[in-house]
Parts: structure tokens; C-alpha cells; sequence
């Protein structure tokens, strides 16, 4: 298939930015999204012009380090899929596809699509863990029994990949989702508890530092979430807040 | 006497590293408040090793390449981490995990280093459990286990399909918790370019900033590389588009031996390639054959029907279908180790019995065990005379329970319902067991610089088995390196600050820089993924799965050819001062020019078949095990160490000799 890309470069952080048209033709179905912007940028180095710059690693949908905000969506128009994991089946000859960036305040533009998440690394130095030392001699692992359900429900929110789609689909660019996952996984689990005032006490605090905004349920994160993502774990995280405040 | 030496302490196997551990040296807390380490890679070895050296209080400061340490590849394995915890009761123990690796890496592995390896596993499960890591639990609450190839008990521990994911960011929390204390300075978006020695040892690294471009010094007591597998040199690979041997060749270059470049696995169950455009591989993980037969029709009609579309696979009846792992080695049948299923598959295809267009792909079928589920599930719920519909849905339930986001993965990929129709495979590069060479403290050949990981070679020999590398990483980083590197550094307590303003670090700088401005200014006519792709086709043709004395005598002549047109034509658009993907890639891509000759090199002198290499004027002839691979103990039973001369062709060989006093070497035998 033959497509026109509209996309947004940018030299550099400082810089101001702007959409430009490409062309890419001989497109195939089963082509990932990412492997058709091998093609446009193996087009452009042949033709003497800079590459397109974005982010990715992984290309099977895990690393969460692909980003691009596709006609409108994070990740494009396919359900439950990272960047890299969209096909070009999703599109069919002669569209026009817009590719942006994630764009949040706390996630400056680095050049390109390329941005900075690393706010959300500083909200996981603030609390996103459990204060183990590494000894060789903590308790059995089978030593505390886990309800199956708690474990599983502890596994769902830990298998957030932390690529921001959720900050980049909120019309307030509320990492909530974000955040809440990781509470989440702590909280339900019996390591967790013994910290769990702090951790999500300065969690919050530190998400609110980075310049993310409020969440005020409208749920497009949990729809462009590629890992599902519920927003159950926004719930939880409030009522564990409240209570942490309440405790003192 | 070799130069190497192997540093295993005296003793008996099952108490040197208690032994070890008791008569060390330690540096007093005060002391280690003025001790620097480096950590290059963040993945579960180089992760789990700066947060545990950051606990016990050291200065570290950590480098990855990507935006957060969270991303390193590590975080794409599947399947799960073996460790002898005998929950399950079925006979394991440490020895049991000790000789099972030692003999699924075909007798090319260190002992000492597999029993410690073998003895710490369950220490990772119990560390990783108090993290909070959300492994698979019973009903009852305890954790669950599930059986991986190569090995007759179910040893291994798993979150979902997403086992890597969840111990990297369980060791990824651990960094969090040092970062916060100012433990560890974390350098992402940062890659090493050069390690810095002074008198011998290694005191720090260039590092290019990726952001800006800029070049940075850093100094260290110590350094830790931790940067991963070259598995990428083949271009086409199950490895993520950065991961890349950089760090490790550098190394290389700077006198640390390369040790068994030629020991790389090719993983049997991964998406089939689609066209050329591709520009990596999927893997389905291996816990996929505890449930799926593989299989190709035993007709050559009914593969020529398949291909054109005439038939579907589900047509055919048990009688038309060659399950040959089953028919091969009834033992282990779907369950041998991976460099086994591998080769048998290429068996197949090379007999023209692929089933796709490309003639390179076998079936992974889950029909019969949806129907075994679905049989048990109704026995279950009481369900008297259950319909083959309701048979299948219950069955489908379990299946997706147990691999849903693999048949989801799957589905997305190739468009096709796993449920409904077989899965197609093929083996992919996925994992390299060579590496540099360390001895049993981890240390490299030069003084003060480690190497731990999938990035060394010490652990796996010539195959590594499923579920192995996250057991490595981790029992490296954690439990290993944190002991070893102590014994080490209480000799640099006196050291002080260590200064970069010295002509060494001039000169490495200079080094750096030097090719990076030949790269953003030669403007050549070639970009460097064409460079890449014609590497990784030369690799995959005559250093892949079968490997003889006249492809790789070639391979050595076409790869220095292309590294000289190389240098000459490649073309780097963009500039070094600023964020350049393509830069990065020129590096990466220049090293692994370099590393795949020494590849070849290696796989030349080893005549013998062992693991994931196999030679094929090396298999045996006749009797029960006739065309298997052919193991050359009185020959070959030592590890290649290379010493680098200037060019990679000029290497010279170092042998370890490898003793076993534990185990007795005898063939492979999974029939």
C-alpha cells in the first residue's frame, strides 16, 4: 500500500517543531508499524535527509520504550498493542497517517517523537519499592501463603509497562494509572503492607511535583492502556491515600 | 601452564563457596563510602548488581542506553527461572540442577561455577518473594511451578509469560530504593564507549551522552559490564534492536579474552520470518512445548497442499502428521533441550517438510492438550458426557489461563487464531553463551574489571537451558559479584578518588571521539543497516545452526571484506553533538563486524560438535544415535579464550582445560 505520513519533527528539546509530509509507497500488510518507519527512514538516509527519531527497543511489546501518539491514539488505532506490536494491517492504501510524539508537560519533547519519561522513574525513586536488603537469608519464599486471587491481582497491575500511553490519552495528563498500578501491586500484597502509608503518601506527592495532572474519571487510559490496565487500581490507590491521610 | 587461571578455590565442590565466602577480605562500611563502582547494563544482572552494592555501601553509579533502567532486554523473557526448591518434591535438589546444567551445556561449562550457580537458586526465589515479585501462586497460596526442556522435574518459577518483566523490575525496584539514598547516580540514555585502564587496572569509562552527544568521563575503583549478548550480530535475532556487544568487544580490545564466541542458541520456538523487511524476531517462549506437539505432515503432498492453501493443517489426521521429536527421542519427545528441537526442525524444513511459503516453519499444535484439559476440567465439574464443544472450551479456558498473552502476541503478529489452528515456528538467535572470560570471581583477564551475565561465558557451556539466563543474571548480581568484588576492592581502600583528568583518560577519550568524527563526516553511499543485514546474512548462512570448515573459512574472508567496505562507504547522516540513532548504531554495528570474524574463527578451530554448535563433519555414524552431534571430550573439552592481536582474524587461543570430578562425561542422550 502507498501512504502519507504527516510527521512531527523537532531538532532538539529548545527547538520549535513542526508537522512535515513524507511519502511511503509499497507498503505490506504484515509489516509492523515501526518496520515501516524503517522504511521512511532507510528513504530519507539514501536521500541525504535526517532520519525520523523515536523511541523503541524491545519490538515485541514489553520494554514500553516505543511512544508515538498515531491518528489521534497512543499507540494507533489496534487495542491492547504497543507501537511495535501495531501492524500495518490496520491501515489500508492511500491513508494519511498523523504521528506525534506523547505529549504531556511533564514529558518534554526530545527531539522528534522521542520524549522524556523520566518522571516517571523519580515517582518509582520515591517509593516504588519494598525496603528488602539483598541478604541470601529472608524467609522461605513459601513461608507467607498468597491467595491465588491477590497474587493474580497483584500480577495484573504489576504488568504495567511504564511507556506513559495512559499520561499521553488523559485530556488532564494524569499519570494516575501509571501510579496507581504500582501502589496497587504493593498494597495487595503482605510485603507491601508494612510501608504502605509512606510509599503512597510520597508517591502522590511526587506525581503532583512532576507537573502531571488530576484524574477526573473520564477512563481513556484504561481504553489505550496496551497492557489493560484497569482502572480499579486508580480506586485503590485513592482509598489507600485517604487512608494513609487519615493514619497520619 | 595456560595463562588463564581459573581461580576456583581448592576443596570440595559442595562447600568451596561457603569456604570462599568465609576467608575472603571485607572492607569495613566506612571504607566502602569511598569506594566508586561502575555498572554498564541494567538488565537482572546489572540491575540486581548495583543495587546490591549499593546496599552494602558502595558509590555506583549505573549506564544504560535506554530512557530507564526498566528497559533492558532481561525484561522480554517469558518462560520463568529455575532454582532448586523442590517445592513440587519431585526429586530435585541442588546437585540435580548442578548436572542437569552442566550436562544441557554439553560438558563445556565450569564446574565450580555451575554448583554455586545451582546453590544460590533458591536464595533468589526467597529475594525476589520479599520484593514483592507477583509469582505464580496454587489455590492454596504457595508458588507454582512448571517443567522446562531438558530436565525430568519442574523447577521453574513464573509470572505469567512475563517472568523477566517482573524480576527486572523487582530488581529495578531494588535500584529505586538506592537512587532515593543517593547510592545510585543512575546514567540513562548513556552508552559506554571505552573502558579507561591506569597501571593495568580499570578506573573508569568514556560514556557518550545520548541526549546531547557529549563525551563524559567517569573513574571507578572497579567496573562491571553487564551489557547482555552479541546475539544481535546476526542482525535478525529474538534480542531488542539496541541490545549490542559494544561494551564487551571494547573490553575486548583492551585485553579481556573473548572466550567461546561460537556457543550462541538458536531457540526453536519463534515466529516465522514474514519478508524482508523484517527487522527482528518474536519468540513464543519455550513453555509453550509442555503443552504443544510440534509436528510437519508426512507427505510431501500434503506440504505442497498446505502451502498453496489447498489444505489446512487441521485436515490432516494423526496418521498424516510426523511428530518427529516424539518419533526421535522418545524420552524427552517436544521436551529436549532447545539446541535438539532446533536442529530437528532444520532437519525437517532442509527436507523440504516447512510449511510455509518460505519452506522455514513447523507446526506447534495445541489440540491435544486443549482436549486433555477439557477432558479434566469436565471430570472436574462433574459434567457427565461433555460435548466435544464443551470439551474444547473448557480446554481453551486452561490453555489461555496458562499462555493467553503469548497466543494473544502470536495472533497479532501473524493473524491467525492458535486456538483454532497450530501455531507456525522456527528457531531463531536468541541467546549467546560465549562471552567474555571471567574466572570464578567473575573478574575478566584485566585487573579491577568484572563481567556478569548473559555478557560473560562462564556458566552455560555449549547450550543454555530454559530458564537458566534469569537464574544467572540474578545469582551474579545478587549473590555472586557482591562477594567476589569485595575481596577485590578491600585492596583499594587506600586508593582515594580516582582523577579523569589523566593522559589515560585523555587518550581513551581521544580514542572516541576520533571515531565518531570519522563517522558523522565519511559520507559514504551505503546506510548502516545494509551493512548489518549483509553481516547478519553471512552469519546466519555459515554460522548458524550447521556450521562446516568451508562456510566459516568464507564467513572469515566475507566479513573482513565487508568491515573494509565498511569503513570506506557507510554513511552516517546527522551530527555527533546531538540525539543520532544512526551514530549508534554505526558503533554497534562496526563491533560486531569485528566480533563475527572472531566468531567464525572460533567455530573453525572447534571441530567437534557440542551445545549450539554444531559441525557437521562431526556427528556420528552409525549405531542408536546415529546423526546426532558428536562431542570430542579427549580433544576439545577446554573453552577458547581469545586474546585480541590488533585484528580479530590474528586472535590467539588460550585454552582452560575443564576438569570434571563430579560428573562423568558421557553423550547427550534424550532418546
Amino acid at each position: 500500500m502507498n501512504l502519507t505520513l504527516k510527521i512531527w519533527r523537532q531538532k532538539d528539546a529548545q527547538s520549535k517543531g513542526k508537522m512535515v509530509d513524507y511519502k511511503v509507497t509499497e507498503i505490506s500488510e504484515h509489516m509492523s508499524f515501526l518496520e515501516m518507519m524503517d522504511v521512511l527512514n532507510e528513504q530519507l538516509i539514501n536521500t541525504g535527509e535526517e532520519p525520523v527519531a523515536f523511541d523503541h527497543d524491545c519490538r515485541e511489546g514489553i520494554c514500553g520504550m516505543c511512544s508515538m501518539y498515531i491518528n489521534g491514539e497512543a499507540h494507533g488505532p489496534d487495542r491492547g498493542v504497543t507501537t511495535c506490536q501495531l501492524h500495518m494491517r490496520m491501515f489500508k492504501d492511500g491513508d494519511t497517517i498523523t504521528i506525534e510524539p506523547f505529549r504531556a508537560k511533564a514529558f518534554p519533547v526530545l527531539k522528534d517523537l522521542v520524549v522524556d519519561r523520566g518522571a516517571f522513574d523519580r515517582i518509582q525513586h520515591a517509593g516504588g519499592y519494598i525496603s528488602v536488603n539483598t541478604s541470601g537469608n529472608t524467609q522461605d519464599a513459601n513461608a507467607i501463603p498468597i491467595s491465588k486471587h491477590a497474587a493474580d491481582e497483584a500480577m495484573d497491575a504489576a504488568t504495567c509497562i511504564g511507556c506513559g500511553a495512559c499520561v499521553a490519552s488523559c485530556k488532564n495528563s494524569s499519570a494516575m494509572l501509571f501510579v496507581g498500578a504500582k501502589v496497587s501491586q504493593y498494597a495487595l500484597l503482605p510485603q507491601g503492607q508494612v510501608e504502605a502509608t509512606d510509599r503512597v503518601k510520597n508517591m502522590v506527592a511526587q506525581m503532583d511535583l512532576e507537573g502531571f495532572g488530576n484524574c477526573t474519571n473520564t477512563g481513556a487510559c484504561e481504553v489505550e492502556c496496551p497492557k489493560g490496565i484497569s482502572l480499579e487500581n486508580i480506586a485503590r490507590m485513592n482509598r489507600e491515600f485517604l487512608s494513609a491521610n487519615i493514619k497520619g | 601452564m595456560s595463562v588463564l587461571d581459573s581461580k576456583v578455590p581448592k576443596g570440595p565442590l559442595k562447600t568451596k563457596w561457603t569456604d570462599y565466602k568465609n576467608h575472603i577480605d571485607l572492607v569495613n562500611p566506612a571504607n566502602k563510602r569511598n569506594i566508586d563502582v561502575i555498572v554498564v547494563g541494567t538488565g537482572l544482572a546489572g540491575g540486581s548488581a548495583a543495587a546490591t552494592l549499593a546496599e552494602l555501601g558502595y558509590n555506583v553509579k549505573t549506564f544504560c542506553y535506554q530512557d530507564s533502567p526498566r528497559r533492558a532486554h532481561s525484561i522480554a523473557a517469558q518462560g520463568g527461572i529455575n532454582a532448586a526448591k523442590n517445592y513440587q518434591g519431585d526429586g530435585d535438589s541442588t546437585y540435580r540442577l548442578f548436572y542437569d546444567t552442566v550436562k544441557g551445556g554439553d560438558y563445556r561449562s565450569r564446574e565450580a561455577n555451575v554448583y554455586r550457580l545451582a546453590e544460590v537458586s533458591a536464595n533468589i526465589i526467597d529475594q525476589c518473594v520479599a520484593q514483592g515479585v507477583p509469582f505464580a501462586r496454587d489455590y492454596g497460596g504457595l508458588l507454582d511451578n512448571r517443567s522446562f526442556g531438558g530436565v525430568l522435574v519442574s523447577r521453574t518459577f513464573y509470572a505469567k509469560g512475563q517472568t523477566g518483566q517482573q524480576l527486572l523490575l523487582g530488581a529495578y525496584s531494588a535500584m529505586n530504593r538506592q537512587i532515593a539514598r543517593g547510592k545510585i547516580t543512575p546514567f540513562n540514555r548513556h552508552e559506554m564507549l571505552d573502558v579507561v585502564k591506569v597501571d593495568g587496572k580499570a578506573r573508569g569509562i568514556i560514556a557518550r551522552n545520548l541526549v546531547t552527544g557529549e563525551i563524559e568521563r567517569h573513574s571507578a575503583h572497579a567496573v562491571v559490564i553487564a551489557s547482555g549478548g552479541y546475539g544481535n550480530v546476526y542482525f535478525l535475532s529474538t534480542n531488542a534492536m539496541g541490545s549490542n556487544a559494544t561494551a564487551a568487544w571494547k573490553i575486548h580490545k583492551k585485553g579481556a579474552f573473548f572466550a567461546n564466541p561460537c556457543y550462541t542458541q538458536i531457540h526453536p520456538t519463534c515466529i516465522p520470518r514474514s519478508g524482508d523487511y523484517q527487522s527482528k524476531l518474536t519468540l513464543m517462549s519455550e513453555s509453550l512445548r509442555n503443552d504443544g506437539r510440534i509436528w510437519v505432515p508426512k507427505n510431501m503432498d500434503d506440504v505442497m497442499a498446505i502451502r498453496e492453501g489447498k489444505k489446512k493443517p487441521t485436515d490432516l489426521s494423526e496418521d498424516e502428521r510426523d511428530y518427529y521429536l516424539e518419533r526421535r527421542y522418545p524420552a524427552f519427545g517436544n521436551l529436549v533441550p532447545r539446541d535438539v528441537a532446533s536442529r530437528a526442525a532444520k532437519e525437517r524444513c532442509d527436507a523440504g517438510y516447512g510449511v510455509n511459503a518460505t519452506g522455514e516453519a513447523v507446526y506447534l499444535d495445541f489440540a491435544s492438550a486443549i482436549e486433555r484439559y477439557g477432558k479434566e476440567q469436565a471430570k472436574i465439574h462433574n459434567i457427565a458426557n461433555a460435548s466435544a464443544d464443551k470439551i474444547y472450551e473448557l480446554g481453551a479456558a486452561i490453555v489461555k489461563a496458562k499462555y493467553g498473552n503469548l497466543f494473544q502476541m502470536y495472533e497479532k503478529i501473524v493473524d491467525q487464531d492458535p486456538y483454532k489452528t497450530p501455531m507456525m515456528i522456527y528457531p531463531a538467535v536468541h541467546y549467546t553463551m560465549g562471552g567474555v572470560w571471567v574466572d570464578y570471581n567473575l573478574m575478566t583477564t584485566v585487573d579491577g574489571l568484572y563481567c556478569i551475565g548473559e555478557a560473560n561465558f562462564s556458566d552455560h557451556g555449549a547450550n543454555r537451558l530454559g530458564a537458566s539466563a534469569l537464574m544467572q543474571g540474578l545469582a551474579d548480581g545478587y549473590f555472586v559479584l557482591p562477594y567476589t568484588i569485595g575481596d577485590y576492592l578491600s585492596h583499594e581502600i587506600r586508593t582515594g578518588k580516582i582523577p579523569t583528568d589523566t593522559p589515560e583518560f585523555d587518550a581513551a577519550e581521544k580514542e572516541v571521539t576520533d571515531k565518531i568524527d570519522f563517522f558523522v563526516n565519511n559520507k559514504g553511499s551505503h546506510s548502516v543497516d545494509y551493512y548489518h543485514k549483509k553481516l547478519g546474512k553471512i552469519m546466519w548462512d555459515k554460522c548458524g545452526m550447521s556450521r562446516n570448515a568451508k562456510g566459516l573459512k568464507e564467513a572469515m574472508v566475507e566479513i573482513k571484506a565487508l568491515r573494509e567496505d565498511f569503513y570506506k562507504n557507510v554513511s552516517v547522516p546527522g551530527a555527533a553533538n546531538e540525539l543520532n540513532a544512526e551514530l549508534e548504531k554505526a558503533g554497534r554495528v562496526a563491533d560486531f563486524l569485528e566480533l563475527g570474524e572472531l566468531f567464525a574463527k572460533d567455530a573453525l578451530e572447534r571441530e567437534e560438535s557440542c551445545g549450539g554448535h554444531f559441525r557437521e563433519e562431526s556427528v556420528e555414524l552409525d549405531g542408536e544415535q546415529e546423526g546426532e552431534a558428536k562431542r570430542n571430550d579427549k580433544e576439545f573439552a577446554f573453552v577458547s579464550a581469545w586474546e585480541y592481536k590488533g585484528e580479530p582474524g590474528d586472535a590467539v587461543l588460550h585454552k582452560e582445560e575443564l576438569e570434571f570430578k563430579e560428573i562423568e562425561l558421557k553423550q547427550r542422550s534424550y532418546k
